[in-house]
């Protein structure tokens, strides 16, 4: 079998209670891009159960095919089943490329994948091209914590598999009425020791936004002080509908929830603002919000490293200057 | 109950720093650690052993000097500890990685094996799964929590907005989250003993049984075709005012930009 054989872009389509997952339109989107360069097409594979109807949605954000592998023992996600269809569908459409989100289930099912395969994966890409000369995939992705890129090639297996953090690619304008060119496969599923039994399933509820959606993101760290003093931060959001997010060691305090982490370890999010409010611009936090579009930082320490992707920097006291911030934002509003 | 926890010595990025300069690491004085991840899944098998009685195994691969993350281990808790090292194993993507740590835990017997999710340096959460691949077992990754109920493990599995609790058969792996729990330090009569009294076991190319075309630099897919350090965004302007100043300093440049 030689490497020509393989041919097209496929993206795992991730869904959740039969919601499409956002990174994988995003998915769609790179992968249009890198099929056009490649001169093929690119394929949503999408696994569940009842979930033929979702098929429309990814053709609606590009996918020219559709792939759908529907099945009872797919209804949760859970490693061997979903390890199992993936690798059915390598084997049987062979493709070139493949590529997951970096979600807590790609995370999981790719490694399985390309180790039955027996070819390579590389994590947590943020970049993707095709290399003109040799049309292999160059993936590109930060390592040492964010420190340095790397830039990872796969030229002698197939596919070439990558996972690809949610918020880093851009989706295409949604196509109205996109109706998809739909291949239903089932590779047929034989319990075995390696199934495992989902017992309980415990949804965490939050009624905030996600903050990998927010256009404005109020971002607060260590030197916020205190879970007392994020309300300084939560009354200056609330006063131009900006959403509350957190560095990793207000998580690690306790003042915030790991779901408004940014960063290596939390969410990549690249908002139109993001104001860094006493965080002193780890380089790990820095690879979650450096592609936001403004950056406005407060900080005590005039040499946080925080100051140096700054937009804006402000030295000073955030407690002092928040607050008035707050009250002018009110009055501008109350203005209009 | 027999466990075996790989672990993996990790430079502390927390304390890398770049060159203002070059722009490159500077790795001189950087401290090496047991990769955090990792020690949590050493913690949570030292409690099992605590609560219901197990043998506990470390390993790891990497250089020689890896020996000193397998001491600090056993002086934890751990009981018996393998380093795999050769230069032929070096240069692996985690593809090799987990072929070679695979073919050593073949040689060891085992209920259950736990990992990291991610180790710091590479953050890729690769070679959990793809060793249990290998191994031919289930995986269970992102786990906050494990307990044992006869000849199975009941795990909190994380996702982004739920947990499943998941019941799995051993032998199994699973992939532990730092957040599970707060790893014990090591005891002064642990330190002695894992300095004078307990072995590592040292395990080299000839020791496992495995294909050269699956390990090292040859048995990697994957290849690093460039690394660079990471672009540096233009500085920004920086102002030190007074707090009504600084305020209005903000408006302003919000007003600019059109975002009031």
């Amino acid at each position: 079998m030689s490497l020509q054989d393989f041919k097209g872009v496929f993206i795992f389509a991730q869904q959740v209670d039969c919601q499409v997952s956002g990174v994988s339109f995003e998915l769609i989107g790179k992968g249009k891009e890198l099929a056009a360069q490649l001169g093929t097409e690119v394929t949503a594979v999408i696994l569940g159960s009842g979930i033929t109807g979702l098929a429309d949605d990814l053709a609606a954000y590009g996918a020219d095919k559709v792939i759908v592998v529907d099945d009872p023992e797919l209804k949760e996600y859970t490693t061997e089943p979903y390890a199992h269809a993936v690798y059915s569908v390598i084997e049987k459409y062979k493709p070139e490329v493949f590529l997951f989100g970096a979600t807590a289930i790609g995370r999981d099912l790719a490694p399985r994948v390309s180790a039955r395969a027996k070819t390579g994966l590389t994590a947590d890409c943020t970049k993707l091209e095709v290399d003109a000369e040799n049309n292999n995939l160059r993936m590109t992705r930060p390592a040492f914590g964010g420190n340095i890129m790397a830039t990872i090639v796969c030229p002698d297996n197939r596919p070439q598999m990558a996972t690809v953090r949610p918020g880093v690619m851009q989706k295409i304008k949604k196509i109205q009425g996109a109706k998809a060119n739909v291949e239903t496969f089932n590779p047929g599923f034989t319990k075995d020791s390696k199934y495992v039994e989902v017992l309980d399933i415990i949804k965490k509820i939050s009624d905030k936004i996600d903050i990998m959606d927010a256009k404005i993101l109020v971002s607060g760290g260590r030197g916020v002080g205190s879970k007392e003093n994020f309300s300084i931060l939560q009354d200056f959001a609330d006063s131009m509908g900006a959403t509350v997010s957190s560095s990793r060691a207000s998580v690690d305090a306790g003042w915030t929830e790991k779901d408004q982490q940014v960063g290596q370890t939390g969410k990549t999010v690249r908002p139109n603002l993001y104001f860094a409010i006493g965080i002193s611009g780890a380089i790990q936090h820095l690879a979650g919000m450096e592609e936001s579009d403004l950056i406005i930082a407060i900080n005590k320490d005039a040499t946080a490293p925080i100051f140096d992707v700054a937009d804006y920097g402000i030295v000073g006291d955030f407690s002092k200057i928040v607050p008035l911030l707050t009250e002018q934002m009110k009055s501008a509003k109350a203005a209009k | 109950m027999k466990i075996v926890v790989c672990i993996k010595q990790v430079p502390d990025t927390n304390e890398v720093k770049l060159d203002p300069v070059t722009g490159t690491l500077i790795r001189d004085g950087v401290p090496s650690i047991i990769n955090p991840d990792d020690k949590a899944g050493l913690e949570a098998a030292l409690t099992l052993k605590d609560s219901i009685g197990a043998e506990v195994a470390v390993i790891t691969m990497g250089p020689p000097q890896a020996d000193a993350v397998l001491r600090e281990a056993m002086a934890m808790g751990a009981d018996t500890a393998y380093l795999v090292t050769d230069r032929a194993f070096g240069g692996a993507d985690t593809l090799a990685t987990s072929t070679t740590l695979a073919a050593a835990i073949k040689k060891l017997d085992y209920d259950l094996i736990i990992t990291g999710r991610q180790a710091i340096d590479g953050d890729t959460a690769q070679v959990g799964p793809q060793i249990a691949e290998h191994l031919n077992i289930p995986n269970v990754s992102y786990a906050e929590d494990i307990k044992v109920e006869g000849n199975s493990v009941i795990i909190k599995r994380q996702y982004e907005d739920r947990y499943h609790t998941v019941k799995v058969q051993m032998p199994c792996l699973i992939t532990a989250l730092g957040e599970m729990n707060q790893p014990r330090y090591m005891t002064p009569g642990g330190i002695f003993d894992a300095i004078r009294e307990k072995q590592v076991t040292v395990w080299n190319r000839p020791d496992l049984d495995v294909a050269d075309e699956a390990i090292g630099l040859k048995g990697s897919p994957t290849k690093v075709a460039q690394s660079f350090p990471k672009s540096v965004k233009a500085a920004g302007v920086k102002v030190t005012l007074d707090p009504e100043e600084s305020a209005d300093y903000i408006m302003e440049r919000l007003k600019e930009k059109f975002i009031i």
